[in-house]
């Protein structure tokens, strides 16, 4: 009988359901970076959207109102405050800096600590949990005419504080009265510099911390009816109060701070899960080449039999998209239900409500960027099967390795390429920040293929070098490294991202914190002082200048102003460099001087002279001022205090934010500022040891004066970024995971060759210890090329960040630098070994037999 | 005609079983039969009956189950296979049907590695010369997957007869070879051996094969059933 058309797909999906009854064998290392992929991307994305919908859902409770003002160093004015009273309850709140002291004269102990003075009628949403039970209002009402005061445990601990204890806040006195366990709106707070000491707002005002011109800052919290409309009412206050230079936000984005790191975070670690993915990829390529070399047999028997190449690809692409769904499948459901399940046994313990339960859309993402990953991967060793004639199968004289797939799936590779990227970027919330980052992986997947191939030459070149000579153990491996069919570049390529990616986490956590810990005290100030008062600066001086180790003491006007205009147009309309939004986000330092601020660089224009008494004027910083799209002549409107003041942009300056000493962005001339309100910042410049005489002095002298110990900010910022590297290193072992799965599935790709190989030797008189040797040489040597493979790109992106991102120098951490090479090659070890203790037990001449059909 | 009063190899009462999912089974029974110094051996018998079995046995490659093994003065039978693997070390040569040689490894390095292992003075020039020999040293770079077959078995020659063994095992070694290059390994695996003075045993289903040999012994289901001097 002569068949009339060729077989249908539905002969070729029975097909591929026949192949795979043998069961999925040839396919767990497919499976496993599938599943890792997939799972991680899952993970990372219903995290987010736990935390996402948890912020969303507790809006009100973490803003602490429907709406808040804040207003930078001043109540709200009668206007103001009537205003606000109309459009709902108002609970009114202050904040700042300042040190909490408990004792006197040598036997006194500080802390600093983050202030927040609350209204009778806080909070308005949410409840605040003290430990001893009670409530707030009893624990801060004055008991002989005393207020009370609580604080978070860990500054109880540090102070050894006990209820009822009498405690200074500033130049006030206050009772100790329980623990801090929770106050709602914690979250919606920026980023704390200490621990939080919460009493009333009176108890501010009487103990003389809320004077014009102190650095704290005014909010009140609005619970608004249920009907009102946040966009009318925002708009109406605007309107109503246009200079008020007031921030208004909404329980639609009650911690802005938080959503954006969520954000940028979790875009990040997406990121790092599709670098664990396209590690996988290598996997994936790898397993189906396995897969098909060893179905060669069935392919040569099919395409005698009459079935055509296009139904020999079909049977196999439909096997390779069955094993694909099934390990997406397993990675997506384990990862929702493992975040589901043990999400809210640690949402308590996180700082930031998260609503843990099954969220679909990330998972649904993991998926789409699975599939596509596993198609792309797959398709090129698959299109062997297009190409590759019956008589070379049964020759058995090919190679899935090296067959180029041809120009139509060679398009269609680079149309599911251009997919999953615009999926990827389409898909973020932070597409620039997405895009950068696969073009980085893409850099150092092409470098890292690159290297694994000249590794790859190298080795064996070196194999047939004098140094081999007479060490067969060493050519052997050497031979095995660089031998075609090896795939070292692919182990190299795998292993090496992984590593390359810790690499690179570790060299920048470990410049940041040389940033912060050893070069900034070389030309850092020791302390920063707020809240100097004009009388207290020569006093203050002269007890600097008596204490023995201080050397430097300056200080300067210190207001705060939100910049409300540009050359006249409203800021948020003004067309800007993105890098200088946050100059706009929140109010400014800004100062007043006759004299340029020590060390600084005039770029443009001129200094005012010291007699200037003209319309205001102003210094701008240099960088800054351009992203703002600033010249010489354009004009700036400050809000400061509740007053526009418009002043001429007169210079430019080189600002060095880094050297962390006296700089603001905007310096006014003297008499645009002189009549305002306000206090002094100082820094001084002094030996440790002079560090305890100088804090006792102000303790006792001028308590209002905050003195800010620059190491102990160095520590607490130290500490924050540890815990964003740990996330991030997180998120790198998945891409080490999935590395370690190419690994072991290239080790055990090789087993059968290992095997071979051993039982040769073993007849041409080797040893085991000598064989074994060997083997551990080859594996140790791949993963230390794909150490120090990972440690040159690990350490050019590290450099790039340094460099490019963070603008300061880099140097290479020798510790990590070392600990990457020797990982590399324990990990690469560890898995040889593993897989060459089978080939060693195995009798040659039982293997040989095998070998020899 | 050999010295028989001092037999290289001697095998007494050995008996191999190995095991198989059908359950174990036999592969060698009884087999008695010394080999002495230069002699040229030829085993045969249908697929099955244990030929490359016994050749395994003879070079320690395959434990008895039970009996006497002796080869080159060992009792095989109380080795280990690290003490095994030291006494092949340049005393005994095993060439394969399948030639098995390493695929990372060039020819000439193939070559190389036996003298290597036993601590050869010369394992380049020796391994030269061997490849000369073998009529393949414009070859020496490329790999076992650039030869053809008959070149690939002629290196594998090569490296079993290199360090100059005593001994020289070959199983089938032209099975897997056209008529004339078989041919042609034939006459080089009888010449090198008769070059090195290696005694030789090998397993054969070629007559003609056999019958180039002093001694012919015939298997059926894992006995001898025949020792005949060649004509």
């Amino acid at each position: 009988m002569r068949p009339t058309s060729s077989p249908s797909l539905g002969f070729a999906w029975q097909m591929a359901l026949r192949e795979l009854r043998g069961g999925l064998a040839g396919f767990r290392v497919f499976l496993a970076c599938l599943i890792l992929g997939v799972g991680g991307i899952a993970a990372v994305g219903s995290v987010t959207a736990a935390i996402e919908r948890g912020l969303a859902a507790e809006g009100q409770t973490i803003l602490g109102g429907d709406a808040a003002l804040r207003f930078a160093y001043r109540f709200a004015n009668a206007e103001e405050r009537a205003w606000m009273e109309d459009a709902g309850r108002v609970a009114e709140l202050v904040s700042m800096r300042s040190l909490l002291r408990k004792g006197d004269g040598d036997t006194e102990e500080r802390a600093l600590a983050e202030v927040k003075g609350v209204g009778a009628a806080y909070p308005l949403y949410g409840t605040v949990d003290l430990a001893g039970g009670g409530t707030l209002a009893d624990a801060l009402a004055p008991v002989d005419g005393v207020p009370g005061l609580v604080t978070e445990r860990v500054l109880a601990e540090r102070l050894a504080l006990e209820p009822g204890d009498i405690v200074r806040v500033g130049g006030g006195t206050f009772i100790f009265r329980d623990v801090l366990v929770s106050e709602p709106d914690r979250a919606s707070g920026g980023f704390a510099m200490g621990p939080r000491v919460l009493t009333s707002v009176d108890g501010l005002r009487d103990a003389g911390m809320l004077e014009a011109g102190v650095l704290f800052q005014a909010g009140y919290r609005l619970a608004l009816p249920e009907d009102a409309d946040l966009d009318t009412t925002e708009a109406r206050f605007k309107e109503t109060f246009p200079e008020a230079g007031a921030r208004w936000r909404d329980r639609r984005n009650a911690a802005p701070g938080i959503n954006r790191f969520v954000d940028r975070l979790g875009s990040f670690l997406t990121i790092v899960g599709i670098a664990a993915l396209a590690v996988g990829g290598v996997g994936i390529g790898a397993a189906v080449r396995g897969y098909l070399t060893r179905k060669v047999p069935t392919i040569a028997a099919l395409r005698t039999i009459g079935a055509s190449a296009g139904t020999v690809f079909a049977i196999y692409l439909f096997q390779v998209a069955i094993i694909a769904a099934l390990g997406i499948a397993v990675g997506v459901l384990a990862s929702g239900a493992l975040v589901a399940g043990l999400g809210p046994v640690f949402a308590d313990s996180l700082p930031i409500p998260a609503d843990f339960t099954l969220y679909w859309e990330p998972l649904a993402e993991a998926a789409l960027f699975g599939a596509l990953a596993a198609l792309l991967f797959a398709l090129w060793p698959l299109a062997w099967l297009r190409q590759v004639r019956p008589a070379e199968l049964f020759r058995n004289a090919v190679d899935p390795h090296r067959a180029w797939p041809g120009w139509s799936v060679f398009a269609l590779l680079v149309g599911l390429t251009i997919a999953l990227v615009g999926a990827i970027i389409g898909l973020s919330s932070t597409p620039k920040l997405a895009a950068w980052c696969l073009g980085g992986i893409a850099g150092a997947f092409v470098m890292l293929r690159g290297l694994g191939w000249v590794c790859a030459r190298l080795a064996r070149h070196a194999s047939h070098s004098a140094i081999a000579q007479k060490r067969p153990g060493l050519r052997l491996a050497l031979g095995a490294i660089g031998a075609p069919a090896a795939g070292t570049p692919g182990v190299i390529l795998a292993l090496g991202l992984g590593l390359g990616v810790l690499a690179a986490i570790a060299q920048i956590d470990a410049n940041m914190q040389r940033l912060l810990t050893n070069q900034l005290p070389e030309d850092a100030p020791a302390f920063f002082f707020v809240d100097i008062q004009t009388a207290q600066l020569d006093p203050l001086r002269s007890a600097i200048e008596e204490t023995q180790g201080t050397e430097r003491f300056e200080t300067a006007p210190m207001l705060r102003g939100v910049l409300t205009h540009l050359n006249g147009i409203p800021a948020a309309e003004a067309e800007i460099d993105p890098a200088a939004r946050w100059v706009l986000r929140g109010d400014r330092g800004v100062s007043y001087a006759q004299q340029p601020p020590r060390g600084s660089v005039i770029t443009e224009g001129t200094w005012w002279d010291a007699s200037y008494s003209g319309p205001p004027l102003v210094s701008f910083a240099d960088e800054e001022g351009r992203e703002l799209g600033l010249e010489i002549g354009s004009t700036v409107t400050v809000n400061i205090l509740g007053r526009p003041i418009t002043a001429e942009v007169a210079s430019f300056r080189k600002v060095e934010w880094r050297g962390m000493g006296i700089n603001f962005l905007m310096v006014l001339s003297p008499g645009a500022l002189a009549g305002a309100p306000h206090t002094h910042i100082g820094t001084l410049y002094a030996a440790p040891e002079a560090e305890a005489p100088v804090m006792r002095a102000l303790g006792r002298d001028m308590p209002n004066v905050t003195p800010v110990l620059v190491r102990d900010q160095i520590d607490t910022v130290s500490e924050a970024l540890g815990k964003i590297g740990l996330a991030t290193r997180w998120g790198a072992l998945a891409v080490l995971l999935t590395g370690l799965a190419v690994l072991i599935g290239a080790a055990a790709a090789g087993e059968e060759r290992r095997t071979a190989e051993a039982a040769i030797l073993k007849v041409l008189g080797a040893s085991r210890p000598a064989i074994l040797a060997s083997f551990a040489l080859r594996a140790a040597m791949t993963g230390a090329l794909a150490g120090a493979v990972a440690l040159l790109w690990g350490s050019i992106s590290a450099w790039a960040v340094m460099t490019y991102i963070f603008d300061t120098d880099f140097f290479l951490p020798i510790g990590s630098t070392i600990a990457i090479i020797a990982g590399g090659a324990l990990l690469s070890l560890a898995a040889g070994l593993g897989f060459a203790i089978g080939p060693m037990r195995r009798k040659p001449a039982g293997v040989l037999r095998t070998a020899a059909g | 005609m050999s010295d028989m009063s001092e037999p290289l190899v001697r095998l007494d009462a050995v008996n191999l079983t190995l095991p198989s999912q059908a359950g174990d089974v036999e592969i060698l029974r009884e087999i008695t039969m010394d080999v002495g110094a230069g002699e040229r051996i030829a085993i045969v018998g249908p697929s099955g009956s244990g030929k490359s079995s016994l050749l395994m046995v003879v070079g320690g490659l395959e434990r008895a189950t039970s009996g006497t093994v002796e080869v080159l003065g060992e009792n095989l039978s109380s080795s280990d296979e690290d003490q095994l693997a030291r006494l092949r070390r340049g005393r005994i040569g095993v060439v394969f049907q399948s030639f098995h040689l390493i695929p990372t490894m060039t020819a000439i390095e193939n070559i190389q590695i036996p003298l290597e292992i036993s601590g050869h003075a010369d394992p380049v020039g020796t391994a030269r010369d061997m490849l000369e020999a073998v009529g393949l040293g414009d070859r020496a770079r490329h790999y076992p997957a650039q030869l053809s077959g008959g070149e690939q078995q002629r290196v594998a020659l090569a490296r079993a007869l290199a360090p100059g063994p005593e001994l020289l095992l070959a199983d089938e070694p032209t099975g897997n070879l056209d008529g004339s290059t078989g041919d042609q390994v034939t006459d080089l695996i009888f010449s090198l051996a008769d070059r090195f003075g290696a005694t030789l045993i090998l397993v054969t289903h070629s007559d003609a094969l056999a019958a180039r040999c002093s001694r012919v012994v015939r298997l059926r289901d894992g006995r001898v059933i025949e020792a005949a001097i060649a004509a």
